[in-house]
């Protein structure tokens, strides 16, 4: 049998992806949107004082961003699965958990590398100090693939209900708490003068392992939801 | 075929195992209270700890039900790893009953740590490793729970949240070496299943027999939990129509 490599088959969804979100342009900058209205809300909630805000400044990012990705996870897989495509998926000749890969890589350059580009202008908004902000970065580079993959679980998980609503936070939230530990951890370390790198290392540790488990989690997951 | 293993091929039928659950769960109730009277009763005969004084009694209660929190969230996984592989119907059952009893466990375990920790630490609560790996796992039993009950197709949602029991284990050894791994205000283990506990031995008695109650008590809800979602399962079943009309 001679289907598509796993590039070529990759390649081929990620273009799709890609392309189906550049014509519905607006919705693309919802996330960046929602992580901007969070900052604002909480800025003007502590009554925007330097200082208090500065304090603080790291882990409201981190929640932001956090919440950013898990509004969009509903919409993971929704679309294939309503017209068709997912089931298309499963039959392809290439492995499932290869293109659940390729569309959590797609779902993060969508969602959370605008929200890493806009962080430093975020950052400015919460008068987040400046010597925090490399590690904050380092952070957010490591920790936001490691929430688009345990997101793909628990969305896939979500995928054969018809509203999952606030069944996905409730999933995903125990799941993204180490996560968020860790991640805003790493910063409130460094704030202390502190070495950030232990937390940041746990968080590449975490990385690598869902890089491999969570699309196979993910792809039997489908699996049960389509059966 | 080998009885014992005809007996336990046979108990994965549905009436079989509604005659056998019928039959035991109220026994381990049984057993479960008595043995809870008797473990409670000792636990105000043995002396006031030396530091804590008489509010340490509230561990006969605190330890076996956070011990059974943990255990319960392994056996439920072992349940749904059981189902996923072999497809056996009855261990997607058991797997799904697990989660509420488990759930209840570590809601007993955070309500009675948080009355343990007023008096002791000074509060009612701390983002401490061990109680905020505990409240993790209680939204894991609920999301389990949640998604059981959000599917419509009952075996299909049972596979789903079988699942989601198999990730959240990974969950399990944070938990139980929390206390070691961090700087913790929670104490470190004090008692063991094997090898020495750092307890006296004149208060470990009312401990074990609180220990072994909790097992009969999971063992009798984990029963009669399946034995009902079986019995809405097979449903429209003439074994189950039989057994409504029967007094």
């Amino acid at each position: 049998m001679n289907g598509p490599s796993l590039v070529q088959a990759g390649k081929a969804l990620l273009v799709r992806d890609l392309r189906l979100l550049w014509r519905r342009r607006g919705d693309a900058f919802q996330p960046a949107l929602f992580a901007l209205l969070v900052v604002v809300l909480f800025a003007l909630a502590l009554g925007g004082e330097p200082q208090a805000l500065a304090k603080v400044a790291s882990a409201v990012m981190w929640v932001a961003v956090l919440l950013a990705g898990l509004l969009s996870l509903d919409t993971l897989f929704r679309g294939d699965a309503e017209d068709g495509s997912l089931e298309q998926w499963i039959l392809a000749p290439v492995p499932l958990a290869w293109l659940v890969a390729v569309r959590v890589l797609s779902h993060w350059l969508t969602t959370a590398l605008p929200l890493i580009l806009a962080t430093p202008l975020l950052g400015e908004l919460l008068h987040l100090p400046h010597d925090q902000l490399p590690v904050l970065l380092a952070s957010l580079a490591l920790g936001t693939p490691l929430l688009s993959l345990l997101g793909a679980v628990v969305a896939a998980l979500t995928v054969g209900m018809r509203r999952s609503g606030i069944l996905v936070a409730l999933l995903a939230l125990p799941l993204y708490v180490p996560v968020l530990i860790f991640g805003a951890g790493s910063v409130a370390r460094s704030a202390q003068g502190l070495d950030a790198i232990g937390a940041l290392l746990f968080l590449g540790a975490g990385l690598v392992l869902a890089l491999v488990l969570a699309p196979l989690a993910a792809a039997a997951a489908i699996r049960i939801a389509l059966h | 075929m080998n009885p014992v293993l005809l007996w336990f091929h046979q108990l994965g039928s549905p009436p079989i195992f509604d005659r056998f659950a019928a039959r035991w769960a109220p026994w381990c109730y049984a057993v479960a209270f008595v043995l809870m009277g008797i473990g409670l009763w000792q636990a105000f005969q043995v002396p006031a700890d030396y530091q804590q004084g008489d509010s340490f009694r509230i561990f006969y209660i605190h330890v076996p039900s956070a011990m059974m929190s943990m255990l319960v969230f392994g056996v439920m996984a072992v349940y749904a790893a059981i189902a996923l592989i072999w497809r056996i119907k009855l261990c997607e059952i058991l797997a799904m009953a697990c989660a509420p009893v488990g759930a209840a466990f570590t809601l007993i375990t955070l309500v009675t740590g948080s009355i343990w920790g007023k008096p002791m630490w000074g509060t009612w609560w701390d983002w401490d490793p061990r109680l905020t790996t505990e409240l993790i796992l209680l939204f894991l039993y609920l999301g389990v729970t949640g998604l059981y009950h959000a599917i419509d197709d009952r075996r299909a949602a049972a596979r789903a949240a079988g699942l989601l029991a198999i990730v959240g284990v990974a969950l399990l050894p944070v938990i139980k070496y929390s206390v070691v791994w961090w700087n913790s205000l929670h104490q470190g283990q004090t008692i063991s299943l094997f090898g020495d506990s750092k307890i006296d031995p004149s208060m470990q008695l009312p401990f074990w027999l609180m220990f072994v109650a909790v097992q009969f008590w999971f063992a009798g809800s984990l029963l009669s939990r399946a034995r009902a979602d079986n019995l809405r399962r097979e449903a429209g079943k003439d074994w189950v129509a039989k057994l409504a009309v029967r007094p």
